[in-house]
This record gives C-alpha cells, sequence and structure tokens, in this order.
C-alpha cells in the first residue's frame, strides 16, 4: 500500500486526481478462514484491522452484505466523547477517545477528528444537580469535564437562546469531545487491514452458521459456505436476526434513530451541543450543515426511515434553543437500525456457542467506541478470553444481575 | 406515523400510544433458575417479521392491549385485547416480512 502523504497528494492532483489506486481489495470470498467478521461496519473492520495489527492474525475475512461502512456508521452523527458514568463504561470509552486521537496516523487516513467540545445543558436546578453528580463522578474516573455557568455558555455558544420556555440552567462540558468523520472511519479501517492480508468482501451475506457439537464452524452466504475457525457477530440492529440463525436469543430490541442535516451555513456552531431533556442535539460540520439528532423511534423496527412525530420533536426542540435555525431548510433525513440493550451498555464477548463471538447493543452510541470495540474484540477472539476492558460487557451478565445502567449513554442518542 | 387501531377506541395517531415492548411468555416458576429468569426478563425474539406486542393507549383510554405487527413495513395485521386469544397469524409470517427487505 503506498501511504497517503502530501507528497502524494499533489502529485496526484498534478496529474488530474487520475488512477488513484483503490483503498482496499475487494475480494472474491476464499474458502476457509481463521476468523470471519460477520459486518462491514466500523466494529466489524476495526475488529479485524487490530487482529492483524496487534496479533498477526491476517488469515482473517470480513463479510458485508452491501457496502463497507452502509450500515450505521454511515449514518451516525458522528459524536465522540467519554463523559460516561460508571467505571467500566469509563475506562472503555476513554480508551477509545486515546486511539480516536491518534487515529490519523495510525491509518494514514484522515479521520478529521474535531475536539471541539461537547457541551450537555440543564434547563432546572434539579437537572444541574445530576449534571453536577455526573460531572463529578466523570472526573473521578479521571475524564475531563468541566461545570459551565450560563453566562459561560452564553460566550461559547452566542446564538443558543438562554431564556426560553426551558431556560439554560448551566451545563458541563468535556472539552476532548467532538465530532470525526465516519466514512473516514470506515474506509481507513477497511484500506489498513487490507494492507495487513486481511480480505473485504462486500455484497457477501451470511445466511446461516454450521454447528458441529456446540462449535461453530463456518458460515453460510449468498456466495457459497466459507470455514471458519472463529466468527464474530458486528452487524449491529441485526444482532438478533443472526443470533437466532445460531440458536441464540439476546436481550436486544432493534430500533429505528434517525438523524437530519440542513442546508449549509457558515460556520455558527463550535461545539456539539445537547440537551437530554428536551431531546436533541446539533453540531456543525466542515461542509457547514448542521447535523442534527434526538432519541430514537419508541417501539421496535427493522425500517431504515424515521417516523415523522419524532422529527418534529427534534425540530421543535432545536428551535427551542436556537430560534435563529428556524428558518434553515432540511436537506436530508435518514434513520439506521440500532441495538439497544436493557442496560444501553454493549454486549462483548464470547456466546454459548463455542467460536462465535458477539459485539453488538452499541445501541445509539457505538460509533465512538469503534477503535476501542476493534480492540479489545480482536483481543478476545485472539486470546478466547475476554480483555479486561471489556470484561463486565459479556452476555452473562443478564444472568447474574451485573448490569451497567449507563444513564450516561442513553441521556440522548448518540 | 403509525395509525393504531385502540380496540377500545378505534384508529388514533402513534402519538396517543406508549410501546410496552414484545408480548411477554408466561412468568417462570418461582423456582425457575437464573438463566430462565434472565431469559424471561431480558432477552426477545425481536423479529424482522411479525411481532405480537404490548401498547398503551395512555392518552385515550389508558387500556393496555396487544397488536400483531410487521416490524419492516410496519403494517398491523392485528389487534386484541388483554387476556384474549392470539390471532392465528401463522400463515402470514415470511412472506410479508420478506416483502419489506
Ligand atoms: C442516526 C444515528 C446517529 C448516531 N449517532 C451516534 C453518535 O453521534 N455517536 C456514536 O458514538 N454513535 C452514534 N450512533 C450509533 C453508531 O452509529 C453505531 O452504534 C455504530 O455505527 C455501530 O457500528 P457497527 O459496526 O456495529 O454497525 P454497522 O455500521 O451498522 O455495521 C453492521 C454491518 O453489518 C452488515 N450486516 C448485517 N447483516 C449482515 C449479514 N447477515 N451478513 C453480512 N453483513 C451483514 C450491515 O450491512 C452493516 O454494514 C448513531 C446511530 C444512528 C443510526
Ligand atoms: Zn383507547
Amino acid at each position: 500500500m503506498r501511504g497517503y502523504s502530501f507528497s502524494t497528494v499533489l502529485g496526484r492532483a498534478l496529474r488530474g486526481h487520475r488512477r488513484w489506486p483503490p483503498a482496499w481489495r475487494s475480494a472474491e470470498p476464499g474458502r476457509a478462514y481463521d476468523v470471519v467478521v460477520v459486518g462491514g461496519g466500523g466494529h466489524g473492520l476495526a475488529t479485524a484491522y487490530y487482529l492483524a495489527k496487534n496479533h498477526g492474525i491476517t488469515n482473517v475475512a470480513v463479510l458485508e452484505k452491501g457496502w463497507l461502512g452502509g450500515g450505521n456508521t454511515g449514518r451516525n452523527t458522528q459524536v465522540t466523547r467519554s463523559n460516561y458514568f460508571w467505571p467500566q463504561s469509563a475506562a472503555f470509552f476513554e480508551r477509545s477517545l486515546e486511539l480516536y486521537e491518534g487515529l490519523s496516523q495510525d491509518l494514514n487516513f484522515n479521520v478529521m477528528l474535531s475536539q471541539r467540545g461537547i457541551l450537555t445543558l440543564a434547563h432546572s436546578h434539579h437537572e444541574m444537580e445530576a449534571l453536577r453528580r455526573w460531572t463529578n463522578a466523570i472526573r473521578i474516573n479521571g475524564i475531563d469535564s468541566d461545570v459551565l455557568t450560563p453566562a459561560e455558555i452564553g460566550k461559547l455558544v452566542p446564538l443558543l437562546n438562554l431564556d426560553a420556555r426551558f431556560p439554560v440552567h448551566g451545563g458541563f462540558i468535556q472539552r476532548r469531545g467532538g465530532i470525526s468523520r465516519h466514512d473516514a472511519v470506515a474506509w481507513g479501517y477497511a484500506r489498513a487491514a487490507s494492507a495487513l492480508g486481511v480480505t473485504v468482501v462486500e455484497q457477501c451475506e451470511v445466511t446461516g452458521f454450521d454447528v458441529e457439537q456446540g462449535r461453530v464452524t463456518g458460515v453460510s452466504t449468498n456466495r457459497g459456505s466459507i470455514a471458519a475457525e472463529r466468527v464474530c457477530i458486528c452487524v449491529a440492529g441485526h444482532t438478533s436476526v443472526l443470533a437466532a440463525r445460531a440458536g441464540l436469543r439476546v436481550p436486544i430490541t432493534s430500533m429505528a434513530l434517525q438523524a437530519m442535516v440542513s442546508e449549509p451555513l457558515k460556520p455558527c456552531l463550535d461545539t456539539v451541543v445537547l440537551s437530554p431533556v428536551i431531546h436533541v442535539y446539533v453540531s456543525q460540520t466542515d461542509r457547514g450543515e448542521l447535523v442534527i439528532g434526538g432519541g430514537a423511534d419508541g417501539y421496535g423496527s427493522y425500517a431504515q426511515r424515521g417516523g415523522v412525530p419524532l422529527l418534529e420533536e427534534n425540530l421543535a426542540a432545536l428551535i427551542e434553543l436556537f430560534p435563529a435555525f428556524s428558518r434553515l431548510r432540511l436537506m436530508r433525513q435518514w434513520a439506521g437500525i440500532v441495538d439497544i440493550t436493557p442496560d444501553t451498555t454493549p454486549i462483548m464477548g464470547p456466546t454459548p456457542v463455542g467460536n462465535l463471538y458477539v459485539s453488538g447493543g452499541w445501541g445509539t452510541g457505538g460509533y465512538k467506541a469503534i477503535p476501542a470495540g476493534g480492540e479489545t474484540m480482536a483481543y478476545t477472539i485472539a486470546h478466547d478470553a475476554p480483555h479486561p476492558l471489556i470484561a463486565d460487557f459479556g452476555l452473562d451478565r443478564f444472568e447474574t444481575g451485573a448490569l451497567i445502567d449507563e444513564g450516561a449513554a442513553s441521556g440522548v442518542s448518540h | 406515523m403509525l395509525t393504531i387501531p385502540c380496540p377500545f377506541c378505534g384508529e388514533r395517531d402513534e402519538a396517543e400510544f406508549r410501546y410496552g415492548g414484545e408480548a411477554l411468555e408466561e412468568i417462570p416458576p418461582a423456582e425457575a433458575s437464573d438463566a430462565e429468569w434472565s431469559d424471561y426478563l431480558f432477552n426477545r425474539d425481536n423479529p424482522k417479521g411479525l411481532v405480537h406486542e404490548r401498547w398503551c393507549h395512555s392518552y385515550g383510554c389508558n387500556q393496555w392491549f396487544q397488536v400483531v405487527r410487521e416490524t419492516v413495513t410496519h403494517r398491523i395485521h392485528a389487534v386484541y385485547k388483554v387476556g384474549e386469544l392470539r390471532p392465528d397469524i401463522d400463515h402470514l409470517d415470511g412472506a410479508e416480512a420478506q416483502a419489506g427487505g
């Protein structure tokens, strides 16, 4: 693989950007692999990359039924942060943010991480108390987080209406939080994994598993059977569907989470702003569009489109906070199918079926988790034992009762 | 936007209702194992296709009832009251789910 650098980009530019080589080999599936990863979203691709990079396991295939990043990885609102409440979540998401901070260098692909800060608002005295408690927990976990007064917030976000129907009583900020470019994360991992020898196959749908004496030995696909020593399911909203094909029931409900973008504007908002209570969050991309999201539609769904009632609710909340945005036009609205667990913590690790692993339950907030999710899953598959950072994220917690009820992850969906 | 036919009030907009998850199987006996309790409490079929689920008409008659809905097309095939027998919808399964992709 030729690395991307200033001189290669300049050289290609002078030649009119013709004949750029493909970023990854789009291959035919082979007959047998050490590891088959099902799902070419961020988690599947990152898992494959770290298997090759950290553990020297390169006989790996990523099987994607559509195109890379066409699932939630390419549909999400790109919020990256580590301000979680429980120590297990904080340690895991902080590791992920650390990896994001070096990701462009590591992958030799600009993921455009912009640590512009993420500001969470409180609209009443009581919410402010809760936010202070949350901030304290985050700081005790060793993660940056500061309480802000309404005056400080007004300075940071001049367009925000502080005295609206839901007045701003204060908030807190994680300054290292921010956004990055989701497509680049998928493509960067695919390219780097491919360069290390991983096979990436698009248009290849896994339709079932070969299970012998309680252990997986391969997968069936629309392009034939493929033998595998180990198989990892990384299919987000379709986790239940695939798990059922291996005879498993999992604690997941699939729901539609929607997002939308406005027409592009000149720079006017340079942090991510979110209100857990009136249920909206917004940031401005480098292209100038406002990216707007809120909660998931309130019922089980595999329809990759959002309902209008929630869209209206999100926009009403946005305009409440930023009256000036009422004149904007929406350019696009879409949804992804997210895999929600009862405690909003992911499900990672082995399954009751031998050699079958799962990385799912990422719900509405798994984009920020892609680097650490891939790193820890790769370790878990390579050692057939959970990585210490995800030891508490296993399926068995629903039996032992050791749930990690991460309200901070679910306060608002991102 | 869903339009849900409440068995007591008739068709109303989704906004008047609250979703109560999949209509659950029977409660396990007290002596059931942790695994059985965990399966009952947390695991879900979460099908891509037809599902029996509970809804409450919370901004109307405030009654709970059951709906048979397709989770890709969102088409509602049947509505029945708590305590009524499940309508026979087995013949619908599959084809509709396929059509929804
Ligand atoms: C609107 C929206 C906004 C969000 N905002 C944020 C945010 O701001 N911050 C954040 O951290 N998270 C956010 N999320 C959540 C985040 O996008 C997901 O948790 C994350 O992308 C999950 O990554 P993944 O790789 O597990 O899944 P995906 O990217 O969905 O990848 C799964 C892949 O599996 C493939 N697949 C499915 N079935 C099969 C099969 N049978 N065979 C082969 N392939 C299959 C799919 O085609 C898909 O490409 C948001 C999600 C949505 C929908
Ligand atoms: Zn009613």
